[in-house]
């Protein structure tokens, strides 16, 4: 069965909320929604205190092309555009809105009836895209518009939807896949015409048998689209492995991009809201999110209006419980820790996964005895051991040398090191100093306007 | 908040194994050949073998202690490795003094002066054997016969040894080898033995096949070739090979020695040509040096070419040609 080429560790997968339906979440009554939820500029606020918004209405505008916009999740009063205390506990710009009722603006279609026809342009497909603010829900939040934008020189072959899910605990994907299937093909299908590809690939880890046999039923309607189970291997879902694993193009070191391969990379919760923006006028409000873990009472699958609070999906799902030590944004591979729950959903957050203290503690760290273990997992050919080390002496030539910016930050590494050294956190750090490095090289030489 | 959340960058998960738990599994991993040696040699070679772990986990504790003045290491098990390790390179009925400087040498000489566990740059037990051969070559050299064990006054020549000075390979029969019915060193003797704890290490994931069937690999087609050259009949095509994989320290080399992390290559590239060089080496020793055994000496050689090795040979980097 297929797979990427090399690396790669099995963490325990602990799927729980595999078979729990998606549940609609009730409205929350106060959203909080941040201006930079997505790679690239924060957006601009486009109301201020006391404004009445509506459901589905715009708020803060994508700020130039590398952006996203951003629309109100609810209808009420916006209480504040101020700084305010994220997951991490980093204030960061943020709309605060008190809701009254449910309106809607009224051009979004909310009926599910499915809407196969697409007649529209690319240029006409991506506008609406853009104006959605659809991001990679996956976790990367990568403005789908520019993904999707092909730049001049290169050609599109292929496009590939990210079904895989490889993170341990997360089902958002799987379910949206089960439940949404048809919506998110026919979502496959605005996006192959709006890159001009005939081919798409929709990549899916093989522990999810029940996603891969309704999409290959439904996939018979549809021309040019093929499901391809994949062997259970983090990180497959990272962009880079899961080309590799479906076509066996290896995206060449960074600066390059997937498109060089000819690949274009759609996760499919995004898909699925792709096919939402585009058929039925809906912007990016709501989302699935899976709240899990060992010690939670019930793990569920719950749709999730953006800016609702973390500590509300918390106890739909029976509350934190007694021995939770970590909360996390994400998925235990490369989710992040968080220390306000009070802190909203925003449009990358595929789940939350809540450890229990014993689980979540870090076990003192020992000395290297140059296993290598940490080579023979690495996904990208590094030597993570090396980049550790070299990235502690600070001898940023070497550790740029050893293709440090090639490093993912998928974390087998450190998951796999009998001694549990902090690798990664070397490595990370290296990396950001060594990316610096790099733009005031290339700021150097710029040429002087 | 009645909880306190613990906050750290990803990822939150971390390896079931630890270091002790994977010296452990070498420990395990090298019970057969053990019981085997008892059987072979008697209960001496327990003595041995206890003497030799006690004083390497002794000799570690106290230059921890009072020399680097650091946190206690003996609790991940290396040092037991190393003392098994060492007991198994000597004979049965060696005086118990020489054990405990070999243990001295192994663990304060060739490990702790380089900064313990992962720094060494050659395998302890090896260093600590291959200084009492040279220091020791007469207690060292003197092997229990099979028949008498215990009593050190008769000394049998190995196998190794006995063809070295002119026996036919063909006089051992492949089974006694394969059994540990020969003189030789506390560990070495049962082929059968040591490859039980070998599957037992790649089911724990703690080593690969790469080094162990490399060197044992490189050994019998070189002696394949040399069998060759020698024009002998048929049957010394297969039994030079096989004699050379089974006899001497071979496979105790190849699964348990050459397969130290500290003192092997970080990537399968590199662990290949480590184990090519080990397999070339120890041939070269046999069949024209002074030793009847090279296996310490290849391992120890290669071992010094490790860090170049690391240095050059890279792993296939994702996305480059």
């Amino acid at each position: 069965m297929k797979t990427f080429p090399m690396g790669g560790v099995h963490p325990q997968e602990n799927k729980l909320s595999r078979a729990k339906a998606i549940e609609v979440l009730p409205l929350p009554e106060v959203v909080q929604i941040p201006l930079g939820q997505h790679i690239g500029a924060p957006a601009t606020a486009k109301v201020a205190k006391g404004d009445k918004v509506l459901t589905g209405q715009l708020i803060a505008e994508a700020t130039g092309f590398m952006s996203a916009n951003i629309h109100s999740p609810i209808s009420g009063t916006v209480q504040s555009v101020d700084m305010v205390e994220n997951g991490q506990g980093l204030r960061q710009m943020m709309i605060t809105i008190k809701r009254e009722g449910d309106e809607w603006v009224e051009t979004i279609d909310r009926s599910t009836e499915l809407k196969r026809e697409c007649t529209l342009e690319p240029a006409a497909i991506i506008a609406k895209i853009k104006d959605a603010g659809i991001v990679g829900m996956g976790g990367a939040t990568f403005p789908t518009h520019v993904k999707l934008s092909i730049p001049p020189g290169k050609k599109a072959e292929c496009l590939i939807i990210n079904g895989v899910e490889c993170e341990p605990y997360l089902t958002s994907d799987h379910r949206t896949m089960l439940e949404l299937g048809e919506e998110m093909l026919v979502g496959v299908e605005i996006l192959m015409k709006a890159i001009g590809v005939d081919k798409a690939i929709v990549g899916i880890e093989n522990n999810k048998p029940d996603a891969i046999a309704h999409l290959t039923e439904l996939a018979k309607k549809f021309k040019g689209v093929e499901i391809q189970p994949l062997k259970v291997m983090y990180p497959q879902g990272g962009e880079k492995q899961l080309i590799a694993a479906v076509t066996g193009r290896q995206v060449p070191p960074p600066p390059a991009l997937p498109i060089d391969v000819g690949a274009v990379v759609c996760n499919a919760s995004t898909t699925y809201a792709v096919y939402r923006a585009v058929q039925k006028n809906m912007p990016l409000i709501e989302r699935v999110v899976t709240l899990t873990g060992k010690g939670v009472k019930e793990p569920k699958n719950l749709l999730t209006r953006m800016g609702t609070p973390i500590q509300t999906l918390i106890d739909a799902a029976g509350g934190l419980p007694e021995d939770a030590g970590k909360v996390i944004n994400g998925g235990p591979m490369m989710g992040r820790a968080m220390i306000n729950l009070a802190s909203p959903v925003t449009k990358g957050c595929s789940g939350i996964t809540i450890m229990s203290g014993q689980d979540a503690e870090r076990k003192e760290a020992g000395q290297c005895m140059k296993c290598a273990k940490c080579v023979s997992a690495c996904p990208m050919g590094l030597e993570p051991y090396l980049l550790s080390k070299l990235s502690k002496k600070r001898q940023w030539e070497a550790v740029e040398a050893e293709m440090i910016t090639s490093c993912i930050e998928c974390g087998c590494c450190q998951s796999t090191c009998p001694a549990y050294l902090p690798l990664l956190d070397w490595v990370r750090l290296g990396k950001q100093t060594v990316m610096g490095l790099i733009r005031a090289r290339m700021a150097a030489q710029a040429p002087k306007k | 908040m009645a909880n306190k959340l613990i906050v750290s960058p990803s990822p939150h998960v971390q390896s079931s194994q630890s270091t002790a738990s994977i010296m452990r599994d070498v420990v395990i991993a090298l019970i057969p050949a053990l019981v085997v040696s008892v059987v072979v040699f008697g209960l001496n070679v327990l003595f041995v073998t206890a003497l030799s772990v006690a004083s390497c986990v002794l000799f570690e504790y106290l230059i921890q202690k009072f020399v680097v003045k650091g946190a206690c290491t003996i609790s991940n098990w290396s040092a037991v490795v190393t003392g098994v390790l060492l007991a198994f390179n000597l004979p049965a009925t060696i005086p118990w003094w020489i054990v405990v400087i070999g243990a001295f040498v192994a663990i304060a000489v060739a490990k702790m002066t380089f900064g313990g566990l992962g720094k060494n740059p050659f395998n302890p037990a090896l260093v600590g054997r291959v200084f009492l051969l040279i220091a020791y070559p007469v207690q060292m050299t003197s092997f229990p016969m099979v028949d008498n064990p215990g009593l050190d006054a008769l000394s049998g020549a190995t196998p190794l040894a006995a063809v070295k000075f002119g026996a036919d390979v063909g006089q051992h029969p492949m089974t006694d080898l394969l059994l540990g019915n020969m003189p030789g060193s506390l560990g070495e003797v049962a082929a059968i033995a040591l490859l039980v704890g070998f599957v037992y290490l790649l089911w724990r994931k703690v080593i690969t096949w790469h080094i162990p069937v490399t060197v044992l690999g490189t050994m019998a087609v070189f002696a394949f070739v040399v069998a060759l050259t020698r024009g002998g009949d048929a049957a010394q095509l297969w039994q030079f090979p096989l004699f050379h994989v089974l006899a001497g320290g071979a496979m105790l080399g190849a699964i348990f020695m050459a397969t130290d992390y500290a003192t092997s290559p970080m990537t399968t590239k590199g662990c290949v040509i480590f184990a090519v060089g080990i397999g070339l080496i120890t041939m070269c020793i046999r069949l024209w040096g002074a030793y009847p055994e090279g296996m310490s000496f290849a391992i120890l050689i290669m071992n010094a070419c490790v860090p170049l090795i690391n240095k050059y040979i890279k792993p296939k980097r994702f996305g480059v040609k």
